[in-house]
C-alpha cells in the first residue's frame, strides 16, 4: 500500500483495481501557489501517457500525464474550492483522480518512494 | 510536464510599507493621489452629460422596455475628469519613461499621428456611407497598403485584421485556403522554432493544424538538421519570426524559404520584429509567403494601455486570391471596395470582423511612415539595432548572454549570474520599478532561464542609455553581492502600488464591483 | 530627423563601444543578396506641416457625417462623445501606456478595465465581463467558440437575423475548426422559427437583440428551449446604446452577451477600432476569451488590481488556449468606460429614451411619404424601410443631395432581389429637426 512515482512526479496509490492519482511534494513546490486543476469528466477513458488534468498556478499551466491507463470513477470536488489542497497535502487531500484500471500490472513500470527520492535528487 | 516558473506570486510581508509615522490621513502622498471606484463615488442625480428632454411618444419597443436600475452611479463632469486624471497618473508610459520591453517595440508615439486621426472627414467617417463619398479614405488605405507592400517587397496585402494574433491567423487560414484549392488538404502538420511566441500554436490550432517544435543550435537559430528532418508531404507550413524571439537573425533563412518551398509547403513570417530590418532587407526577397506586421510595434501607434492594434499581412502572389474580404481597389473610376465573396473575390476565405479594419491605426501609421520616409525608415532599423548592441556591450560583463556575439534590434540575457543570490529576474525586474523604469520583458523566449529580453528601439538617446546601463549596473551588482535577497524580495518600494497578491487573484477571481445588499434594495424601489 | 536622437558623431563613438567599424557590420547576418543597398522607392521624409497637409488633402475628399444630415446605422451609430472622454485617452499615461502586465505600475490602467467589465456586467445584466475584444463581430465569433468548449458540443446555430458581418466572421472562424454553424436565412417580417432545430447536439443559439432590422424581441422563451437541451443562448447587441431602454439580455436567460460598445466613447472612425463585449455567467468565466482584471491587495493590504486567469491566454496555455488572442480594445474601452461614467445611471437611460423618441418621430414622418413603409413593429434607434425603388440606387441619390440617408440592405446582403428595397434608417441623439426635414425632402424627390 505505498505510492509509486513517474519521472513526470505523479504518484499512484494502488488498491485493487483502482488507482488514486495526484501530483507529488517536489512538483507542487516547482509549480508554486496552484490556483485551479482541471479534471476530466468521471466516465472518461484516459490510456497511459494521455493527459489525464491540468494544473493551474497563477503563470503556468502544466499537464499531468496519466499514469496508468483506466476509467475515471471518481475526481476530487474539493480541488475546486481549495486548489490549495495540493500544496498543502499534495499526497493525501491533494488527490486529483481515481481510475479502474485496465491493467494493474502497468504499475510495475513505476518508481517506488527510494526509487523516486533519487531520481528528485538527480534533478537541479 | 512542468513550466520551472514556479515564482512567487504572493508577496512574503516585507517591512517598508504601511503602519509608518509616515501614512497621512488620505492616503494620497503628495502628487500620488488615490481614487475609489466610479461606483463609489456616485449620487443619485447627478449629470455628466446635458441632454435634451426625450420626446414623449408612443413606445414602439414592443413591450420589452428595461425595468428596474442598471446599478451604474451618477457623477458630474468635473469628478469623472478628476477621477480618471488620477488613475492616469498611476500608469508608466513611453511618454513618461523608458520601456527596455522586448518584443513590443515600444518606441516614439508621434502626436502628429493623433492630430490627423481626429480630423473631420476622417476619424468621424461612417463605415457604411456610400463609397462615393468617402474616396479619400480608400485612398488612404490603399496609400498605406502600398508603403507596406515596397517596405516587405510584397506583391499583396490583406488590411482588415484587427491585431497580430488577428494577423496570424489570416496568414494560416489562407495557407490552409490555399492547399485546400490546390488539393493539398491532408496536410496537417505546422513547424515553429521551440523559441515560437504563444501565439504560433495557438493559431495554428484554430486552423486545425497540429503544431511541431524545431529545436535551436547552439548559436540560437533553429537547427537546419532537425528541421530537414521534420519536413515531409504533410506539412502546411512553417511560422518562423525573423529576427527571431532571441534576437537573432536567421541567417538560413533563404534556404529554409527554398525547404519549404520544395516540401509544397508555405513561409509564414511573423513579423513582430520587422523593427530590426526596415530598409535593409525585404521580407519579400527572403521568400516569405505571408507576414503580419504590427502597426503599433513597428510604426507607432499607440498601445493604449493594451489596444487597440493593428495586423496587416503581406502576401505572396501564391496566397494572395484567398485574402480575407473586404479590400480596397482602384481603378479608372476611382476607388471601390469589395465586401463580399464573389467575383474577383470569389477565392477569399471569407470576413474576419466588422467593417474594413482599423482605419483609426492606419491613419496613424501612415502619418508616421510619410513623417519618416524612405530614409528615416532605414535610420530606425540602424539606430534600433545599434542602440541594442549597445546595451547588450554595456551589460555583458555582469549578465550572460546565451548566445555570442552579435544581436538585432534586442538583447537576450539569462539568469545564470544571479545563481545562488536568492535574487531573481522577477525580482530584478521590480527593483527597476523604482529606478523609474518598466521592466524589461522577462521569462520570454521560453528556452532560455530566466530570460530577459531588452528592446530599447531607435527612440531612446545616447544619455538614456547609459543612465539605463548604469542603473542595471547598480542592481546586478547589489543582488550579485549575494546579501540583497531581501531587498529585492521587497521591491518595488516606490511605485503606487506594492507587489500584488496574484494568486489570491486567480484563486478567487472578483471581476467586477458588486453592489451591496441593501444599496441594490434602496436603488431599486427608487427607480419604481 | 525628429524622432530619432542620434547624432553622426554619437553613432560612431556608440559602434565604438560596441567594437565594430560600421553599422553595416550589424547587419552581416542578412544574406548577401537580399541586402538593400539602396533606399526604398518611397518619398523622403516629411516635416509635420508637410504630413498634416497630405491627410487634410485627403479628409477633404470624403463627406463627413457631421457636414450632412446622416441616418445610417447597420452596427455602427453616431453619438456625441463629450470631450471628457477624448481628453482623457490622449493623456500621456493612457495613450502610451503598455498592457498592464507590471500592475504595480498600471494601477491606471487596470482599475480603469475593472471598471469596464463592471459596467459591461451591468448593463448586460450579467454577472461577469471580460476586458473588451478587437470588435461586435470577431465577440461574437469567439462567443461561438465558448459555447462549444462550455457543453463540450460542436454545432451553433445562427439567427438569419444577425448582422451579415458578424455572421460571416464567425463562418470564417469555425471553417476550419472541428465546428459548424447552421447559418439560417433572414426573415424580415414575422418571427423566426427555430422549430425542430434546437437538440442535444446543439451548443448554442446565436440571436441578435435588436435585430439586424432593428426589431426588439422577447427572447425569454428562447432560452428556456435552449436551457432545457442543454444548449446555451447567445444575444448579441449591435446598438449597445439600447441597454438602455429594452430589458436587458440577462434577464431575458442569456448565458453569453457579445456585442459593440461603439456607440458609447468610440468615434465612428470608418468603422475600427471599435470595442467588442463579451459577458457570461461567472460559472463559465474559466471559459471566457481575452483578457480579465481581476480585484486583489498588495503587500500593504491596499486594494488594487491585476490581470488574473491569464492561464487561458495563449502565452501560456499555447494551443490549447482558449483563444489566439494578444489584445483588447485597450484605450477604446477606457474611452467607453469614461463616457458611461459621464451618463451614468440617469443619463444612459435618458439617452436611450432621448434615442428612441427621435426614431419613433422619424419612423411617423417617414411612414407618411409616399413609397415608404416602415417595415418594423418594434424598433428601439433603427428601422428598415421598403421603398417603392431600388435602395441602393435611392441611397445614391440622397447623398448627390448632401443627405446620407440610410444603409441599403442590399450592401450587406448583396445578390437577394427580395431585399433590393430595402433600407435601415438609424435616427440618434444627433439627429436634428433640420435632419429629419431634410432627409423627407430629399426622399420626396427621388422616389
Amino acid at each position: 500500500m505505498s505510492l509509486k512515482f513517474t519521472e513526470d512526479h505523479e504518484w499512484v496509490l494502488l488498491e485493487g483495481d483502482v488507482a488514486t492519482i495526484g501530483v507529488s511534494a517536489y512538483a507542487q513546490e516547482q509549480l508554486g501557489d496552484v490556483v485551479f486543476v482541471e479534471v476530466p469528466e468521471v466516465g472518461a477513458e484516459i490510456a497511459k501517457g494521455d493527459e489525464l488534468a491540468v494544473v493551474e498556478s497563477v503563470k503556468a499551466a502544466s499537464e499531468v500525464y496519466n499514469p496508468i491507463g483506466g476509467e475515471v470513477v471518481a475526481v476530487n470536488e474539493g480541488l475546486e474550492g481549495e486548489p490549495t489542497l495540493v500544496n498543502a497535502d499534495p499526497h493525501g487531500e491533494g488527490w486529483f483522480v481515481k481510475l479502474k484500471v485496465s491493467d494493474p500490472s502497468e504499475i510495475a513500470e513505476l518508481m517506488d518512494e527510494a526509487a523516486y527520492k533519487t531520481f528528485v535528487e538527480g534533478l537541479d | 510536464m512542468l513550466n520551472n516558473k514556479g515564482r512567487p506570486t504572493q508577496p512574503t510581508a516585507v517591512s517598508g510599507g504601511a503602519g509608518s509615522d509616515l501614512d497621512t490621513f488620505t492616503g494620497n502622498k503628495a502628487l500620488s493621489l488615490e481614487t475609489p471606484l466610479i461606483f463609489e463615488q456616485g449620487v443619485p442625480g447627478r449629470v455628466g452629460v446635458d441632454m435634451a428632454e426625450p420626446k414623449q411618444v408612443k413606445s414602439r419597443l414592443g413591450g420589452l422596455e428595461r425595468s428596474g436600475a442598471i446599478g451604474m452611479p451618477d457623477l458630474s463632469e468635473p469628478q469623472v475628469l478628476r477621477h480618471y486624471v488620477r488613475l492616469s497618473q498611476q500608469n508608466y508610459s513611453i511618454d513618461a519613461g523608458f520601456y527596455p520591453l522586448g518584443s513590443c517595440t515600444m518606441k516614439h508615439n508621434p502626436r502628429i499621428n493623433e492630430k490627423v486621426a481626429r480630423l473631420a472627414g476622417l476619424g468621424d467617417l461612417h463605415p457604411m456611407q456610400p463609397v462615393s463619398t468617402v474616396q479619400g479614405a480608400l485612398e488612404l488605405i490603399d496609400s498605406l497598403a502600398h508603403w507596406l507592400k515596397t517596405i516587405t517587397g510584397m506583391p499583396a496585402v490583406a488590411m482588415s485584421p484587427a491585431a497580430g494574433a488577428h494577423g496570424e491567423l489570416c496568414g494560416v487560414m489562407a495557407i490552409r485556403s490555399a492547399h485546400e484549392a490546390n488539393g493539398e488538404g491532408a496536410r496537417t502538420r505546422i513547424l515553429v522554432p521551440e523559441s515560437a511566441h504563444g501565439t504560433n500554436p495557438a493559431t495554428a490550432a484554430l486552423c486545425g493544424y497540429k503544431v511541431e517544435s524545431v529545436p535551436a543550435r547552439a548559436d540560437g537559430r533553429m537547427d537546419m538538421e532537425a528541421f530537414a528532418a521534420k519536413l515531409g508531404p504533410d506539412v502546411a507550413g512553417v511560422m518562423l519570426t525573423n529576427p527571431n524571439t532571441c534576437g537573432l537573425f536567421e541567417n538560413d533563412v533563404k534556404k529554409i524559404a527554398d525547404m519549404v518551398h520544395e516540401a509544397g509547403a508555405y513561409f509564414y513570417c511573423d513579423g513582430a520584429n520587422l523593427n530590426a530590418i526596415l530598409g535593409r532587407t525585404r521580407p519579400g526577397d527572403l521568400g516569405v509567403d505571408a507576414m503580419h506586421i504590427n502597426l503599433h510595434k513597428t510604426f507607432s501607434t499607440p498601445h493604449g494601455g493594451g489596444g487597440p492594434g493593428s495586423g496587416p499581412v503581406v502576401l505572396s502572389d501564391a496566397l494572395a486570391p484567398f485574402a480575407p474580404v473586404p479590400f480596397v481597389t482602384h481603378g479608372a473610376d476611382g476607388f471601390d471596395l469589395v465586401e463580399h465573396v464573389e467575383g474577383e473575390a470569389a477565392e477569399s476565405f471569407g470576413r474576419m470582423k466588422g467593417y474594413h479594419g482599423q482605419m483609426g491605426m492606419f491613419i496613424r501609421a501612415l502619418a508616421y511612415m510619410q513623417s519618416h520616409g524612405s530614409d528615416g525608415l532605414r535610420q530606425i532599423a540602424e539606430d534600433a539595432v545599434l542602440n541594442a548592441n549597445y546595451i547588450r556591450v554595456g551589460l555583458n560583463d555582469l549578465l550572460h548572454s546565451p548566445f555570442d556575439g552579435i544581436c538585432m534590434h534586442e538583447a537576450l540575457f539569462d539568469d545564470s549570474s544571479l545563481k545562488g543570490t536568492g535574487v531573481t529576474t522577477l525580482d530584478l525586474a521590480k527593483a527597476m520599478i523604482d529606478e523609474g523604469y518598466h521592466p524589461m520583458t522577462m521569462y520570454f523566449p521560453l528556452v532560455v532561464h530566466g530570460a530577459m529580453l531588452i528592446e530599447p528601439t531607435e527612440s531612446e538617446s545616447h544619455q538614456t542609455l547609459d543612465q539605463f546601463i548604469g542603473a542595471m549596473r547598480h542592481l546586478l551588482t547589489k543582488a550579485q553581492s549575494g546579501e540583497a535577497a531581501d531587498f529585492f524580495a521587497g521591491a518595488p518600494y516606490h511605485a503606487p502600488r506594492r507587489r500584488l497578491d496574484e494568486t489570491g487573484a486567480a484563486r478567487n477571481p472578483l471581476l467586477r464591483w458588486t453592489p451591496a445588499e441593501e444599496t441594490t434594495a434602496q436603488e431599486l424601489s427608487a427607480a419604481s | 530627423m525628429r524622432y530619432m536622437p542620434h547624432t553622426a558623431d554619437e553613432r560612431t563613438e556608440m559602434l565604438g563601444k560596441i567594437g565594430v567599424g560600421s553599422v553595416d557590420d550589424l547587419f552581416v547576418d542578412i544574406p548577401e543578396e537580399a541586402r538593400l543597398t539602396s533606399l526604398l522607392d518611397l518619398p523622403r521624409h516629411a516635416s509635420e506641416m508637410d504630413v498634416e497637409k497630405n491627410f487634410r488633402t485627403l479628409a477633404a475628399k470624403n463627406v463627413s457625417p457631421y457636414s450632412a444630415p446622416c441616418f445610417l446605422g447597420a452596427g455602427a451609430y453616431q453619438h456625441h462623445v463629450p470631450s471628457v472622454a477624448d481628453h482623457i485617452i490622449q493623456r500621456s499615461e493612457f495613450l502610451t501606456a503598455y498592457t498592464p502586465y507590471q500592475p504595480e505600475i498600471s494601477q491606471g490602467s487596470l482599475q480603469a478595465l475593472f471598471e469596464f467589465q463592471t459596467q459591461v456586467a451591468l448593463i448586460t445584466g450579467m454577472e461577469v465581463a471580460n476586458a473588451s475584444m478587437y470588435d461586435g463581430a470577431t465577440a461574437c465569433a469567439e462567443s461561438v467558440l465558448m459555447a462549444c468548449r462550455v457543453t463540450r458540443r460542436k454545432k451553433a446555430i445562427l439567427s438569419g437575423n444577425l448582422h451579415p458581418h458578424y455572421r460571416d466572421a464567425t463562418r470564417t472562424t469555425l471553417q476550419f475548426t472541428q465546428f459548424e454553424a447552421n447559418e439560417l436565412a433572414p426573415v424580415v417580417e414575422g418571427a423566426e422559427d427555430f422549430d425542430g432545430l434546437i437538440d442535444k447536439d446543439i451548443a448554442c443559439v446565436v440571436v441578435q437583440n435588436p435585430d439586424f432590422f432593428g426589431r426588439v424581441q422577447d427572447l425569454s422563451a428562447l432560452a428556456d428551449e435552449c436551457h432545457e437541451v442543454g444548449a446555451l443562448l447567445v444575444i448579441i447587441v449591435n446598438e449597445v446604446v439600447s441597454l438602455g431602454a429594452i430589458k436587458s439580455p440577462g434577464e431575458m436567460g442569456a448565458d453569453i452577451v457579445a456585442g459593440e460598445g461603439q456607440s458609447v466613447g468610440v468615434p465612428l472612425s470608418f468603422g475600427g477600432p471599435y470595442v467588442g463585449l463579451l459577458a457570461t455567467r461567472q460559472k463559465y468565466v474559466r471559459q471566457m476569451p481575452g483578457r480579465l482584471c481581476g480585484e486583489t491587495v498588495d503587500q500593504d493590504g491596499k486594494r488594487g488590481f491585476v490581470l488574473t486567469l491569464s492561464t487561458r491566454e495563449q502565452h501560456i496555455r499555447r494551443e490549447k488556449a482558449t483563444s489566439n488572442i494578444c489584445t483588447n480594445a485597450g484605450l477604446c474601452s477606457l474611452a467607453f468606460t469614461v463616457h458611461m461614467s459621464l451618463l451614468g445611471e440617469t443619463g444612459f437611460t435618458k439617452l436611450a429614451a432621448l434615442n428612441h423618441g427621435e426614431a419613433v418621430t422619424a419612423a411617423d414622418a417617414l411612414e407618411a411619404i409616399d413609397g415608404v413603409e416602415v417595415v418594423n413593429d418594434s424598433f428601439f434607434n433603427e428601422f428598415t424601410l421598403r421603398l417603392s425603388k431600388n435602395a441602393a440606387d435611392v441611397v445614391e441619390q440622397l447623398a448627390t443631395k448632401g443627405v446620407l440617408g440610410g444603409v441599403p440592405v442590399s450592401r450587406l446582403i448583396p445578390d437577394k432581389p427580395e431585399f433590393e428595397h430595402l433600407m435601415l434608417v438609424a435616427v440618434t441623439e444627433t439627429c436634428s429637426a433640420s435632419d429629419l426635414d431634410a432627409l423627407v425632402s430629399a426622399l420626396k424627390e427621388v422616389l
